[in-house]
C-alpha cells in the first residue's frame, strides 16, 4: 500500500492505495467522494468523468498513483463557493438535461470540459464531444440544449431548425 | 404566462439538487460498518451439468469469509413467474423452478452458480477463480426454431420442445378469422424479428444484505423499481420468511426500464451471506455482468398478415410469434408476450377481427422480461410495419390508409376484438397535429435537397396506441396474474402543517418528488416547498406495486388524490366544530376551510394544528390526528395515444442511415408537468431510435454472448439523434381517474422503432430499389448496403 496525495476540489487528501487502484475508486472509497459514479467495466460509459489538471479524465482509466499530485476536481467541487449551483450544473437544472441522474456527473463534467475549449460549441459540436458520455434517459435532447444553454446561447428555438 | 407552480406547471426538479451536486445515494454509495464485498462466479458455458463445485482450497484463501453454492439454497423456492398463461389447448404454462444459484446445470452464459463473499472485492475475485468447478457442456439452444423442433435438446429436462405455453387470443375467434383471411380481396404478409435489446439502465445492478442477528430482520438495499414486490418475491416465495422480518430499500435508482422490476438471486444470496456471516454483504454488478444477467428484452420472431380491401379497410389481422423467453422465466417473462402484447394488436384501428398466436421458447439465454413499453412496442412495431407494406402493395397514402382505419370519437368506449375497452381517444388529432408539426407538406422539397447531396430521404410514420396504468385487479387477475396491481399513498400532515406523503410508485428518474409534490400541494392550496415524497423503503411505505408500466400517475397518483380528499374531508369536521358551523356549510379552498357566504375561516395550518393539539376538538365523535391511506385500483387501463413521423437520410453508397427529425404529437390526458412529460418522451424516442438502427444482442450458435460490452453493444450516442419535436396538448381525459391524466412513460419507445423503419423502406422505395419491401432492426449499414444491393 502506498499513500498517495493529490488536490481534489482544492483540499489536498491522501489515501492508502494499491498500485491497481483505480482514480474512480480511490474517490469514492479512498474519499468518500461518491458523486464519481462508475457505470462500465470498458472506459466507454463516461459517468466517471473527472477533470485532472483541468483536463477531462475517465477516472476508471487511471491508476491514483498516475496522478499523484495533480489538481483533480469532481462534481462535488463544481458548485459556487456559496453552495449554489455552477453554471452547467444550473442549466441542466433549467432545461431538464437529467433523470435518473446516474450518468449526469460525467456529463457535467465533460460539458464544463467543452466549454472551457470551446465557448460557444454548434449543436454538432456539443454532441461530437458528449461521445463519451452515455446517457439512457434523456435521448440527449435536453442534456444538449443545457450545454448550449449553459454557453449563453439562445436555445428558446430549439427544436426548431 | 404559464403556470409556474401546481397542476400543469413545468416546475423544475428538486431532485435534481442532490445529482447534480454529487449528493444523490445509489446502492453502491452505501458502505456499512463490518461489510464484505460478493462476488458471483458465472457460468462460461451456456448450458453444461455440473458435475462438482469443490469451494476447499477457494475457502482458505486470504481474506475469504464464506462460499455458498446453489446446494447451499437448494431447500429455498424458486423465483416465480407472476403471470399464469394458458396454452390454446388449455394445458397450463411450463414454469421449471428458477433457483437462487445453479444447481445441477447451468442454463445461460452467466448464470450463477457460487457466492463468494471476502474482505475486499479483489480477494472475492480471486477466490471466485480458484474454485473447483467441473461441469460436462451440453449441446446449447439458441436459435428458437431449433428449439422447438429439437426434442433431445432440453433447457429443462422435464419440458418438451422447450415450449413454456402456445397461447392463442382470442381462440375462439380464430375460424372467423381464417374465414375472413380466404375471403379477402388482399392480404399483406410480413415477417419480421423484433431484435432482443440489453436494457442497460447506467447504475448496473446492485444489492446490499444486512442482516441483524439480535431482532432476526433483514435489510436490503437494492436497486429494485418496486420494493414492495421485491419483499414479497423475496420473503413469501423465495426465502420463506415473514414479509415483516425483511425490510427493502430502494434508494436512487440510476434507470430501470424494466430490468429493476424483477427480484434476481443476487437478491436472495446477499441476504443468506449476511445471515450466515452476521456482517452486511455487499454487490455490485459490473456492467458485464449487467450484460450476462440483467433479463433482456424483445426477441420476437413474428410473422404478421393483414387482409385488406382493395380501398385500403382493414378486414382481418393474424399474426403468429415466437417469444424467447430465456434459461429461466423471470417475474413478468408470461404476461409481456401475451396480454401486454396480443391485446394490443387492434392498435387504434376498427380492424373488425384478430387472432394472435404466441409460443414462447426457452433457449440457453438470459432470462427475457419487460423493457420500456414491454409487449406494446413489438405489437407496434408489427402492426404499423404491415400497414406500411400493404399500402405501398396497394398504391395507397400512408396518411390515408391510416385515418381511414381509426377508431372514430364516436366509437368510444369502444370494444377491440382483443379484449380491451378503449374509454376515449382522438386518433385524427394527433395524427392531424403530427402532420403540422412535422411539415408533412414539405417533405418534397426537403426531399429534393437531400437527393441533390446524393442522399435518399424517407418518411416514416407511426400511429400507436397502448394500455398503460397496469392495473385493473379484477381484470389482471382473470387473466393469471398472481398479484393485485393497485396502488397505495399515505398522506400524513404534520402538526405544524408540512406534509409527507408516502407512495407506493418508486422514481428512478420520473422526478416523482417534483411532480408528486405539484399534485398534493395544489390539491391542498398549499406551498410545493410544504410537501415531501417518500418513496422506496417499505418500512416507510403503504404496499404499493411500484412503477412501470407507464402506472405511476395514473395509479399511485391517483391514490395519492384519494388520501388527500379524505384529509379534506376529515379538515371540514375539525373546522366545522372549531367554526361552530354544521360540516355541510364548511367549504375548501386555497387551503381554508370557510363557512359558505361568511368570512369564517381556518387555514389548512390551523387545522393541522388543532388535529395534533385537540384542546378545542369533537373528540366524542373524530380521532385526533390528520393522516389517510387510500389503495387505488383502477376500473380500467388507460390508453394514451399518438402520431410520430421519422424522416431519415440514406446514403445509397454505404447504407448509412441518419434521422434527419423525428415529431411526435401524443394525447396523454392531462398533463401535470409538462418539462417531465416532454423529457420522458425524448428518452423513448431516444431508446427507439437505439433499437431501430443500433441495437443487438447476439448469441452465437454455442450461446456465447458476443455484444456483452459497450465496445460491441451499439447503445445510442449525442451524435446518432436529432432534436426531437414532441407535442402534448392533443388530451382526451382518462374517463375514470380523478387526474384525468393516462401515462408517457413508454411512449416514445413504442412508437419510434416503426416510424424510423419505414422512414428507411420509404426512402429506399422513392430511390427506386423496389425491391426492398422490409430490413429487419437493427438497421444497420451493412443490412442496409446488402438489401440494396441484394
Amino acid at each position: 500500500m502506498t499513500k498517495v496525495t493529490m488536490v481534489v476540489n482544492g483540499k489536498t487528501v491522501s489515501a492508502e492505495t494499491e498500485g491497481r487502484t483505480l482514480l474512480s475508486a480511490y474517490l469514492r472509497e479512498g474519499l468518500g467522494l461518491t458523486g464519481t459514479h462508475v457505470g462500465c467495466d470498458t472506459s466507454q460509459c463516461g459517468a466517471c468523468v473527472v477533470h485532472v489538471d483541468g483536463k477531462p479524465v475517465k477516472s476508471c482509466s487511471v491508476f491514483a498513483q498516475d496522478v499523484a499530485g495533480s489538481q483533480v476536481r469532481t462534481i462535488e467541487g463544481m458548485a459556487n463557493a456559496d453552495g449554489s449551483l455552477g453554471v452547467v450544473q444550473q442549466a441542466f437544472q433549467d432545461h431538464h438535461g437529467l433523470q435518473c441522474g446516474f450518468c449526469t456527473p460525467g456529463m457535467v463534467m465533460s460539458s464544463a470540459a467543452l466549454l472551457a475549449e470551446n465557448p460557444k460549441p454548434t449543436e454538432s459540436e456539443v454532441r461530437h464531444y458528449l461521445e463519451g458520455n452515455i446517457c439512457r434517459c434523456t435521448g440527449y435532447h435536453n442534456i444538449v440544449k443545457a450545454v448550449l444553454a449553459a454557453s449563453g446561447q439562445d436555445v428558446a428555438s430549439v427544436p426548431a431548425e | 404566462m404559464p403556470k409556474d407552480h401546481g397542476i400543469g406547471a413545468s416546475v423544475k426538479r428538486r431532485e435534481d439538487i442532490r445529482f447534480l451536486t454529487g449528493q444523490g445515494r445509489y446502492t453502491a454509495d452505501i458502505n456499512l460498518h463490518k461489510q464484505g464485498y460478493a462476488y458471483f462466479a458465472r457460468s462460461e458455458m451456456a448450458h453444461a451439468t455440473i458435475n462438482k463445485i469443490d469451494t476447499t482450497a477457494a475457502s482458505a484463501m486470504p481474506g475469504v469469509l464464506a462460499i455458498m453454492t446453489g446446494a447451499d439454497f437448494a431447500a429455498m423456492g424458486g423465483n416465480p413467474a407472476g403471470w399464469y398463461i394458458n396454452s390454446r389447448d388449455g394445458a397450463t404454462m411450463k414454469e421449471p423452478k428458477r433457483p437462487v444459484l445453479a444447481h445441477g446445470k447451468v442454463r445461460h452464459v452467466g448464470d450463477a452458480y457460487a457466492i463468494v463473499v471476502a474482505e475486499t472485492l479483489e480477494q472475492a475475485k480471486d477466490a471466485a477463480a480458484a474454485i473447483d468447478a467441473d461441469f460436462t457442456e451440453l449441446p446449447a439452444i439458441v436459435d428458437m426454431a431449433k428449439a422447438v423442433a429439437n426434442p433431445a435438446h432440453r433447457v429443462h429436462d422435464e419440458i418438451d420442445n422447450n415450449v413454456c405455453f402456445d397461447w392463442g387470443w382470442i381462440e375462439d375467434n380464430r375460424a372467423a378469422v381464417d374465414a375472413a383471411f380466404a375471403a379477402a380481396p388482399h392480404v399483406t404478409t410480413l415477417e419480421l424479428v423484433n431484435n432482443r435489446l440489453v436494457p442497460n439502465a447506467m447504475e448496473p445492478r446492485a444489492s446490499i444484505g444486512d442482516y441483524d442477528a439480535g431482532t432476526g430482520d433483514y435489510k436490503l438495499y437494492t436497486t429494485s423499481q418496486n420494493p414492495h414486490l421485491s419483499r414479497l418475491l423475496i420473503a413469501a416465495f423465495v426465502m420463506g420468511i415473514p414479509e415483516n422480518k425483511l425490510t427493502v430499500i430502494a434508494p436512487d435508482v440510476g434507470g430501470g426500464f424494466g430490468s429493476k422490476i424483477y427480484h434476481y438471486g443476487e437478491e436472495a444470496a446477499v441476504l443468506a451471506a449476511s445471515k450466515a456471516l452476521r456482517r452486511p454483504v455487499k454487490w455490485v454488478a459490473e456492467r458485464s455482468e449487467s450484460f450476462l444477467s440483467d433479463a433482456h428484452g424483445r426477441d420476437h420472431v413474428t410473422t404478421i398478415q393483414l387482409a385488406l380491401d382493395k380501398d385500403g379497410t382493414f378486414l382481418a389481422l393474424r399474426t403468429e410469434t415466437m417469444a424467447n423467453v430465456g434459461a429461466y422465466l423471470s417475474n413478468f417473462a408470461t404476461v409481456t408476450p401475451t396480454f401486454l402484447h396480443g391485446t394490443l394488436m387492434a392498435g387504434p384501428y376498427k380492424t373488425p377481427l384478430v387472432y394472435v398466436n404466441v409460443k414462447a421458447v426457452f433457449t440457453n439465454t438470459a432470462p427475457v422480461d419487460a423493457y420500456r413499453g414491454a409487449g406494446r412496442p413489438e405489437a407496434t412495431y408489427s402492426i404499423e410495419r404491415v400497414i406500411d407494406k400493404a399500402a405501398d402493395e396497394l398504391g395507397l397514402d400512408k396518411v390515408e390508409i391510416r385515418r381511414k382505419n381509426f377508431i372514430t370519437t364516436d366509437m368510444f368506449p369502444y370494444t377491440t376484438p382483443v379484449g380491451l375497452v378503449y374509454d376515449t381517444g382522438n386518433y385524427q388529432a394527433t395524427l392531424e397535429k403530427m402532420i403540422e408539426l412535422g411539415d408533412l407538406a414539405g417533405f418534397e422539397k426537403r426531399a429534393a435537397a437531400s437527393k441533390a447531396k446524393g442522399k435518399l430521404r424517407g418518411l416514416g410514420l407511426s400511429t400507436w396506441i397502448e394500455a398503460c396504468g397496469i392495473a385493473p385487479s379484477h381484470l389482471v387477475g382473470v387473466l393469471g396474474a398472481r398479484v393485485g396491481l393497485f396502488d397505495a399513498a399515505t398522506v400524513r400532515v404534520n402538526a405544524t402543517g408540512s406534509i409527507s406523503v408516502m407512495t407506493g410508485a418508486h422514481s428512478h428518474g420520473q422526478g416523482h418528488e417534483t411532480v408528486f409534490a405539484q399534485i398534493v400541494a395544489e390539491r391542498l392550496g398549499i406551498a410545493e416547498s410544504a410537501v415531501e415524497i417518500v418513496h422506496g423503503d417499505t418500512s416507510k411505505i403503504p404496499f404499493g406495486m411500484g412503477s412501470y408500466g407507464s402506472r405511476s400517475l395514473a395509479v399511485a397518483g391517483s391514490a395519492m388524490v384519494k388520501a388527500v380528499d379524505k384529509i379534506i374531508a376529515k379538515g371540514k369536521k375539525i373546522a366545522a366544530h372549531m367554526l361552530e358551523a354544521a360540516e355541510g356549510d364548511i367549504e375548501f379552498a386555497d387551503g381554508k376551510f370557510s363557512v359558505a357566504g361568511t368570512d369564517k375561516a381556518k387555514t389548512f395550518g390551523e387545522i393541522a394544528f388543532s388535529a395534533y393539539v385537540p384542546h378545542n376538538y369533537p373528540l366524542e365523535t373524530l380521532e385526533p390526528g390528520l393522516e389517510e391511506t387510500s389503495f387505488y385500483d383502477p376500473a380500467n387501463f388507460t390508453y394514451p395515444a399518438g402520431a410520430y413521423a421519422c424522416e431519415v437520410e440514406v446514403d445509397p453508397a454505404t447504407g448509412q442511415v441518419e434521422v434527419a427529425s423525428f415529431t411526435c404529437a401524443d394525447d396523454f390526458g392531462n398533463v401535470m408537468n409538462p418539462m417531465i412529460v416532454e423529457g420522458q418522451v425524448h428518452g423513448g424516442v431516444g431508446q427507439g431510435i437505439g433499437q431501430a438502427l443500433l441495437e443487438n444482442t447476439i448469441y452465437d450458435e454455442n450461446g456465447q454472448l458476443l455484444s456483452a460490452s459497450y465496445m460491441d453493444y451499439a447503445m445510442p450516442r449525442a451524435e446518432d439523434v436529432p432534436f426531437y419535436t414532441v407535442d402534448h396538448s392533443c388530451v382526451t381525459e382518462c374517463t375514470h381517474n380523478p387526474l384525468g391524466v393516462k401515462g408517457c412513460g413508454e411512449a416514445g419507445a413504442i412508437g419510434s422503432p416503426p416510424a424510423v423503419v419505414n422512414a428507411v423502406i420509404d426512402a429506399l422505395q422513392r430511390g427506386g430499389y423496389k425491391h426492398v419491401t422490409h430490413i429487419d432492426m437493427p438497421v444497420s449499414p451493412s443490412r442496409v448496403w446488402a438489401a440494396i444491393n441484394a
